[in-house]
């Protein structure tokens, strides 16, 4: 039964990520009052990049032919747990620790694997990376904490089913913890201020300049993972901090309509995003710690209002 | 049967390390003989004590023996209660792996140093710790604890012939000394308060001592035995000691002997003096906290790969004080379960860094020795010729970073949960330092994965930096197995996390007497489960998912693109000749994370330029130098040498070599003694 239902928890969120990045795109172009590529360019892409051959560099080991592999893997695992439309007692990933070390575990293998080929541009990126999740592991962790500890249980399965009961003033420091919470997942995914997911600029490209030596299928495997871990982050947001969806029934329409209702909210914060992509410039790197340090420290406030409530 | 291998079962591993010391000091004419004889009996002795520390854990007994002396206040008093059986199958296992190491490591120093004396110390260290962790008596306790010091300090001063060693060896004597000088004062000041130096008349006094003794016992016990365990700012001889001696003795020295630090702050603290105020429990924790934190900054500062895991070690000593001082927070607060829980993640992680920081700094030994140096940026491309070194340091740095499912993830899970239940404690104060714990905790994770992507990264991958890299071979066979066998317990403490967890639970129930329900922590053979459902986790259940997910990957895409080639070709570096100054280097990778901390670092770079002539634009000569301020000799240690340096010249001048002054200082002391005492009995 169970292995069932992570079944579809892994095809929904494999299915509907790429269509995430998809609108963002589209957002951004209208904003730009440009026509934009369809919203399904994305699964073309992938299509097109698992039809290709690949070329791998000399220099480059084991490491790098697995990391895709194992980026995706965690991706997977975490998509077992999110709470999309049902929220199972028991998941993998579903103590919000076991998520944060498993978005580690991807993050560790792209940036080895981007240090594997020898390039510049390779270990300036991961060099890129690693700073900023490991400045924004204090943020993503209080921000998540609050939920949990308004609700009372870190699973995260849990916090999404019993966020709908609470009490008008308790969304207060959940509405900060969301703040918080929106700075770690614009960072963690590689997007505006904290990285221009567009460009290939060697002075600013952090995510890019990790993958820039892959091809083929592995790229494929990539961007479907980027994809996959954006998607991942815009469900959290959107069902750890507001009133949720979750269905208490197992079974039957209730199920389908809850699993929408996420797809739909997840896309409007896929929107947001946009619209701080086409509104604001990126950021100078040295100034990102004071963002991801704002995000921390909104975490910690949220987290003290929420004890003492 | 069982009965008699348990009583026995010390005495037989010490029969072991006994012959192993000895026998290699009568065949030190031949190294070869002489270096299988004394890991071979090393690899014995801790075969025999993991049997036997494993069986009293199981079984739940206590062993004691006791041996009156003619000496007065000296008695050999020995007692295994099963926490002292759970570091001694701490040390136990990983010497197992050390000396299956040490055969292959120590074959490159036949003919250069005398390894008849080098066995004969790492068997009378690895003895001298075991006996520690059973002694029950304070002046065969201290009689122990200078061997153990003494044993390791020669260790550690093996390599004489190279520079820094003897430099190394000198700061450590100096500071675990001074060490001892306070562990000694504070069992003067339990035995002023008790009457006794047996450690049972302590257990059973320790509710008696007044708030005066007991902080002042609790002062000179955090430093005396923190100085060993590597707290900051008493650390700074673990970054000099550790990588200066042979690889396998670092590995026990950063992952055993600084635990004899943590073990008997849990004696001194939860069993010799109890209750303590909550606010002692706070200072251990943030002691904790800011150990783990600069512990893992200053790591990331390194390019020693040695003195690199030796500040890891400090980071890890700074976990395991969290769980400990929330611990100590919990007790003095009366939440007993919470503190069990609490408890348990500490003496979980204590387990778990001993194995990885075994296996890292074997990994690191092998690394050396293969390339001659301990300088990281003159590796690279290690993982295409050393293939099991490089999986095994992978392992150990997936395992130090906390990620799933190997066992650093489970206690760092712990410890997080146990400190997640402190912030409802209800004070505020409390809950502030709680959360400073929990902060430090998740930014410790974060730069420690960080800093394992430069230390891996840089050590193993792309290309190799220099010659020596470029020629390095594969270690031998020993050294590997050593290593695999660590990197396996790392994921055997990972996944059978349920299986451990009542084990520990029953050790936390001997030190504290606490044996309540188990409400705060649960666990079955799959699933570790905290306060009431909390929170839960399942490792073999994470593994499995992960090890699935993983292959269904694999075949779904081999099945899509099972038609498409793969060319191997140059790595793209914009048309340019590729050469090994392109890559990163570990100054480059972590420079800028440096920079953002640099409040607590202190970056430095000095710049020598000689221009020519009177010109501002051309010079003849630039060096750029970078490097980090030594906060603490410039700042604690200097200012300490100055005082102590002016009060030693001021009493100098009384001096004078005069014998009939001296005479006259001893008539005076005298005179002052007696009217002391007449007034005292007043």
């Amino acid at each position: 039964m169970n292995i069932i239902f992570f079944f579809f928890q892994i095809l929904f969120v494999l299915l509907f990520s790429p269509l995430c990045i998809g609108v963002i795109r589209k957002v951004n172009a209208l904003m730009q009052s440009r026509k934009g590529a369809s919203i399904f360019q994305p699964y073309r892409n992938l299509k097109k990049l698992f039809h290709k051959d690949e070329i791998i560099s000399e220099d480059a080991s084991w490491i790098f032919r697995i990391a895709p592999y194992v980026v995706s893997a965690s991706t997977l695992v975490i998509a077992t747990s999110v709470p999309i439309a049902f929220a199972p007692a028991f998941a993998p990933a579903g103590d919000i620790l076991v998520t944060i070390y498993l978005v580690a575990m991807g993050t560790f293998f792209l940036a080895l694997a981007a240090m594997d080929t020898g390039s510049a541009f390779g270990g300036t990126g991961s060099s890129r990376e690693m700073t900023l999740a490991a400045l924004a592991e204090g943020g993503l962790l209080f921000t998540m904490l609050v939920p949990a500890v308004i609700v009372g249980s870190t699973n995260i399965g849990m916090i999404a089913s019993r966020i709908g009961t609470l009490s008008i003033f308790q969304y207060a420091p959940l509405l900060m913890a969301f703040v918080g919470f929106f700075l770690v997942l614009l960072s963690e995914n590689a997007r505006y201020p904290f990285d221009n997911p567009a460009t290939h600029l060697e002075l600013t490209m952090v995510h890019e300049a990790m993958i820039l030596e892959y091809s083929g299928k592995r790229l494929a495997l990539l961007e479907w993972a980027a994809a996959n871990k954006l998607f991942i982050f815009l469900i959290l947001a959107a069902n750890l901090f507001f009133p949720s969806t979750i269905s208490g029934a197992v079974f039957g329409i209730t199920l389908i309509v809850s699993g929408l209702l996420t797809l739909f909210k997840s896309l409007i914060l896929a929107g947001v995003i946009a619209l701080i992509e086409s509104s604001i410039p990126k950021l100078r790197y040295f100034r990102l710690p004071d963002l991801l340090f704002t995000s921390f420290v909104l975490g910690v406030i949220s987290l003290i209002i929420s004890i003492a409530m | 049967m069982v009965d008699v291998i348990i009583q026995n079962g010390l005495a037989i591993t010490l029969v072991f390390f006994l012959v192993g010391a000895f026998g290699s000091i009568l065949f030190q004419k031949s190294p070869r003989i002489c270096n299988a004889w004394s890991h071979a009996f090393a690899f014995l002795g801790s075969a025999a004590g993991v049997l036997f520390s494993a069986m009293v854990l199981v079984l739940g007994k206590t062993v004691s023996y006791q041996q009156e002396t003619t000496l007065p206040l000296f008695e050999i008093s020995v007692r295994i209660d099963p926490l002292a059986a759970f570091f001694i199958f701490i040390v136990s296992i990983v010497a197992l792996c050390t000396s299956l190491y040490g055969i292959g490591y120590m074959a490159h120093y036949h003919g250069k140093y005398n390894l008849g004396i080098f066995g004969f110390f790492y068997n009378v260290f690895i003895a001298s710790m075991l006996l520690i962790f059973s002694a029950q008596h304070a002046v065969y306790f201290l009689l122990l604890w200078e061997l153990m010091s003494l044993a390791s300090y020669m260790l550690v001063t093996f390599e004489n012939r190279t520079e820094g060693t003897v430099y190394a060896g000198y700061i450590y004597f100096v500071m675990t000394h001074a060490a001892t000088a306070c562990i000694a004062f504070a069992f003067l000041l339990l035995y002023h308060a008790a009457g006794s130096f047996d450690f049972d008349v302590l257990r059973a006094n320790a509710d008696e001592l007044t708030p005066s003794v007991q902080t002042a016992v609790f002062i000179l016990a955090l430093i005396g035995f923190g100085t060993k365990a590597g707290i900051i700012p008493l650390h700074i001889w673990l970054p000099h000691a550790h990588p200066a001696a042979p690889a396998h003795v670092s590995a026990l020295m950063s992952g055993v002997m600084i635990k004899t630090g943590i073990f008997m702050l849990i004696r001194f603290f939860l069993e010799f003096s109890h209750p303590y105020a909550p606010w002692i429990g706070s200072i251990i924790l943030l002691i904790g906290a800011a150990s783990s934190l600069l512990g893992v900054l200053y790591a990331l500062c390194e390019h020693d790969l040695k003195r690199l895991l030796a500040y890891h070690s400090i980071e890890n000593i700074g976990i395991i004080l969290l769980g400990f001082g929330g611990a100590m927070i919990f007790a003095s607060l009366g939440l007993q379960s919470f503190m069990r829980l609490s408890l348990v993640g500490a003496f979980y992680h204590t387990v778990n860094h001993a194995v990885f920081k075994a296996l890292l700094f074997l990994g690191a030994g092998s690394v050396a020795h293969a390339t001659h140096t301990r300088n990281i940026e003159e590796y690279g491309g290690l993982i295409k010729t050393m293939t099991w070194t490089a999986l095994c340091f992978l392992i150990g740095s997936m395992a130090i970073s906390g990620l799933p499912p190997f066992n650093g993830f489970v206690s760092e899970w712990l410890t997080f949960q146990a400190l997640f239940s402190g912030i409802s404690s209800g004070n505020v104060f409390l809950t502030i330092i709680f959360i400073a714990g929990i902060a430090s905790l998740a930014f410790t994770g974060g730069l420690a994965l960080a800093c394992f992507v430069k230390a891996f990264g840089v050590t193993f991958l792309a290309r190799a930096r220099s010659n020596e890299a470029h020629d390095a071979q594969e270690c031998s066979i020993s050294m590997r197995a050593g290593m695999i066998v660590l990197a396996l317990l790392t994921l055997v403490f990972g996944v059978f996390a349920g299986s451990v967890i009542p084990v520990l639970s029953h050790i936390v129930q001997s030190v504290t007497g606490f044996s309540g329900h188990a409400a705060a922590l649960f666990s079955t053979s799959t699933t570790v489960s905290v306060r009431n459902q909390f929170a839960s986790i399942s490792p073999p259940i994470i593994a499995l998912a992960y090890i699935g997910a993983l292959i269904v990957v694999m075949l779904s895409v081999y099945s899509v693109t099972r038609r498409r080639t793969v060319t191997r070709g140059l790595t793209w570096d914009c048309g340019t000749p590729l050469t090994r100054r392109m890559e990163i280097t570990a100054t480059g990778f972590s420079r800028s994370l440096l920079m953002i901390c640099k409040t607590f670092v202190r970056p430095l770079k000095n710049v020598h330029i000689q221009h020519i002539d009177q010109s501002h634009y051309f010079f003849t000569f630039q060096k750029i130098e970078l490097s980090f301020l030594d906060i603490y000799e410039l700042y604690f240690y200097r200012p300490i040498a100055v005082c102590a340096e002016y009060v030693t010249d001021r009493a100098r001048k009384i001096q004078s070599g005069n014998v009939n002054a001296y005479i006259l200082y001893i008539v005076l002391v005298f005179i002052c003694m007696i009217v002391w005492l007449s007034l005292s009995n007043v």
